[in-house]
């Protein structure tokens, strides 16, 4: 029977976030051609997640239940994944693109001949699916054209979890066959990796620096304005990674999300593993000597130009306004 | 240890845009091209490897003859030697495609590890090392920041969301893809550089790997992002836009 599979991934024993987004987009992406939507829910102890998961507008709740699937591991899921497909032939498959479904989910679409369609962030009329290039810099629209059921996972905030639909549906079990032998990773337990003692999620006010920013040693162009400004500092991965700005100030898919009143990216040109990171911002100043970058499509004021020539300048203004 | 890395070349990051006649591709006339970012990162862990333990570092890469500049580049930091697949039509493959086109240049070589960047900053389907992995029959991590040898494998530092971490314990031969941002890159010396002009380099054709190009994913256009919200370009000389900025967030948007 044609349906469309959403795979729910548990996060500390609850459904994450970006979970009922992809559910809400399976059941637009259902509405939109008349398809039955039906939801599973991979892991060791699945029954209350299911109970909670029927009460959502489904045709069914499938568990996938096994042992070996009680912490996550790229060959377990591939191959839980792989025996639920082949079951259900669902011809669409939906995932939140968390980093555990980037882990295992083109494999898996491998071993069917097919290939994800990743990361996407809305869905067109055919259906069509939009994702990002170029870092954002381009938007592609995507086509399955393949035998076999299309794979899709879905971006953080391109879907509304509030609008999700309610219903009832029934709950089924299917206990895959997996040997221990059949997981060759062994997973460690997670760690976080330094002690945070800055907590940009509760700041109001940020200025956040990216690759424009060219050096540590012009850092303390955006420290002043910060200070001026009573804002925290924090910077996009590169400055990290370069190790100009502690890890415990990136913002973005891979460090932290952050929602203030207000967020001055300076030099940042708005990857989307960024822009994931701001989305909750109330107001967004955006200063870049690329008029096409996209931390621009954000933005709910730009300047461009040469931000050592505009941020100290600010700097200034904003002294100035505070006396 | 024999590490095989994958690397791809890519426009530069700041590289102009102008999408193309046939609407599905930028004009490639004016681009400055470069290793992606965290291929790069992958051939700095596959040297730091082979500088512990001993072994061979080999290159490969699929593209046209362009991409052979980018292939220099990784033999100059310290590579030993390259397979480049000659290949022009690589936009015309979804990442099974190109994942089958590397597969068929790997094999042969039977090696200990196969490391990846973990997605390129033009397309970022960031699937081709675990596609690989799949058709390889080898197990596999992926957003990887360091990697330990160890008596029964390796031990990787995976990078999981908003700040978390996990080890994990695998088996060689392995892949793996890898994260930007866990080491500090090199630059290649002015010996290296010599030195690169007389590595060998193997070209393979995409023909003669015989690895089907029909995609299941078809990207059929490309076009500039739609603005979200209404953003306020400020303009005039810089203190003029540095003081309407500073009047706008205290009067317009009532932060400051």
């Amino acid at each position: 029977m044609s349906s469309i599979l959403v795979v729910i991934e548990q996060r500390e024993a609850r459904i994450s976030r970006i979970s009922w987004e992809a559910l809400a987009a399976a059941q637009s992406l259902g509405a939109q051609l008349g398809l039955p939507v039906a939801a599973t829910i991979p892991g060791a102890q699945t029954e209350s997640l299911a109970t909670e998961l029927a009460g959502k507008a489904l045709a069914k709740v499938i568990r996938v239940e096994h042992p070996l699937l009680s912490a996550y591991s790229p060959d377990g899921f591939t191959l839980a994944l792989e025996q639920l497909v082949r079951t259900e032939q669902p011809s669409y498959v939906l995932f939140p693109h968390s980093y555990q479904v980037r882990d295992y989910t083109p494999a898996l679409a491998a071993r069917l001949d097919q290939v994800l369609i990743g990361d996407v962030t809305g869905i067109g009329e055919g259906p069509t699916f939009f994702r990002q290039l170029m870092q954002g810099r381009l938007n592609g629209t995507y086509r399955h054209t393949g035998g076999g059921p299309c794979f899709i996972s879905v971006q953080s905030g391109a879907f509304r979890a509030d609008t999700v639909q309610a219903g009832s549906a029934q709950i089924e079990l299917l206990t895959p066959i997996i040997e221990a032998a059949q997981i060759r990773t062994r997973p460690g337990k997670p760690f976080r990796g330094s002690t945070q003692t800055v907590d940009l999620g509760s700041a109001q006010l940020i200025v956040s620096v990216g690759r424009g920013i060219k050096g540590a040693e012009n850092l303390s162009v955006v420290e002043e304005l910060a200070a001026a400004l009573g804002a925290e500092l924090a910077a996009s991965r590169p400055i990290c990674d370069n190790g100009w700005l502690p890890l415990e100030r990136q913002v973005g898919s891979s460090g932290q999300t952050v929602s203030p009143k207000l967020y001055v990216a300076v030099g940042i040109s708005g990857a989307i593993q960024h822009l994931v990171g701001i989305k909750g911002s109330q107001c967004v100043v955006a200063i870049n000597k690329d008029p096409d970058a996209p931390i621009f499509e954000v933005a709910d004021y730009g300047i461009v130009g040469d931000l050592f020539e505009v941020v100290p300048a600010i700097t200034e203004a904003v002294k100035a306004a505070k006396q | 240890m024999k590490i095989i890395v994958a690397i791809k070349q890519v426009p530069e990051r700041d590289a102009p845009i102008h999408i193309d006649a046939g609407g599905k591709w930028i004009e490639e006339a004016n681009i400055q091209w470069a290793m992606n970012e965290s291929d790069a990162y992958a051939l700095e862990e596959a040297l730091q490897l082979k500088e512990k333990h001993g072994g061979e570092v080999v290159v490969l890469s699929a593209g046209p003859e362009r991409a052979g500049t980018t292939i220099r580049e990784a033999l100059a930091k310290g590579a030993d030697r390259a397979i480049h697949i000659a290949c022009d039509d690589l936009g015309d493959r979804d990442a099974l495609g190109v994942a089958r086109l590397l597969a068929a240049a790997i094999k042969p070589e039977n090696p200990d590890l196969l490391l990846t960047g973990l997605q390129s900053d033009d397309l970022g389907y960031g699937q081709t090392g675990v596609i690989l992995a799949e058709l390889l029959g080898l197990p596999h991590a992926s957003l990887i920041l360091h990697v330990e040898k160890t008596d029964a494998g390796l031990t990787v530092k995976r990078e999981l969301e908003e700040g978390w971490f996990q080890d994990i314990e695998l088996p060689i031969p392995a892949v793996l893809s890898m994260q930007s941002g866990g080491s500090k890159l090199r630059y290649a010396t002015l010996m290296g550089i010599k030195r690169a002009r007389t590595k060998e380099v193997r070209t393979l054709s995409a023909a003669e790997l015989a690895a089907p190009v029909a995609s299941s994913a078809l990207l059929e256009r490309i076009a500039l992002p739609q603005k979200q919200k209404s953003t306020q370009i400020l303009s005039g000389t810089v203190k003029e836009t540095a003081a309407t900025l500073v009047e706008k967030l205290k009067f317009e948007a009532r932060i400051l």
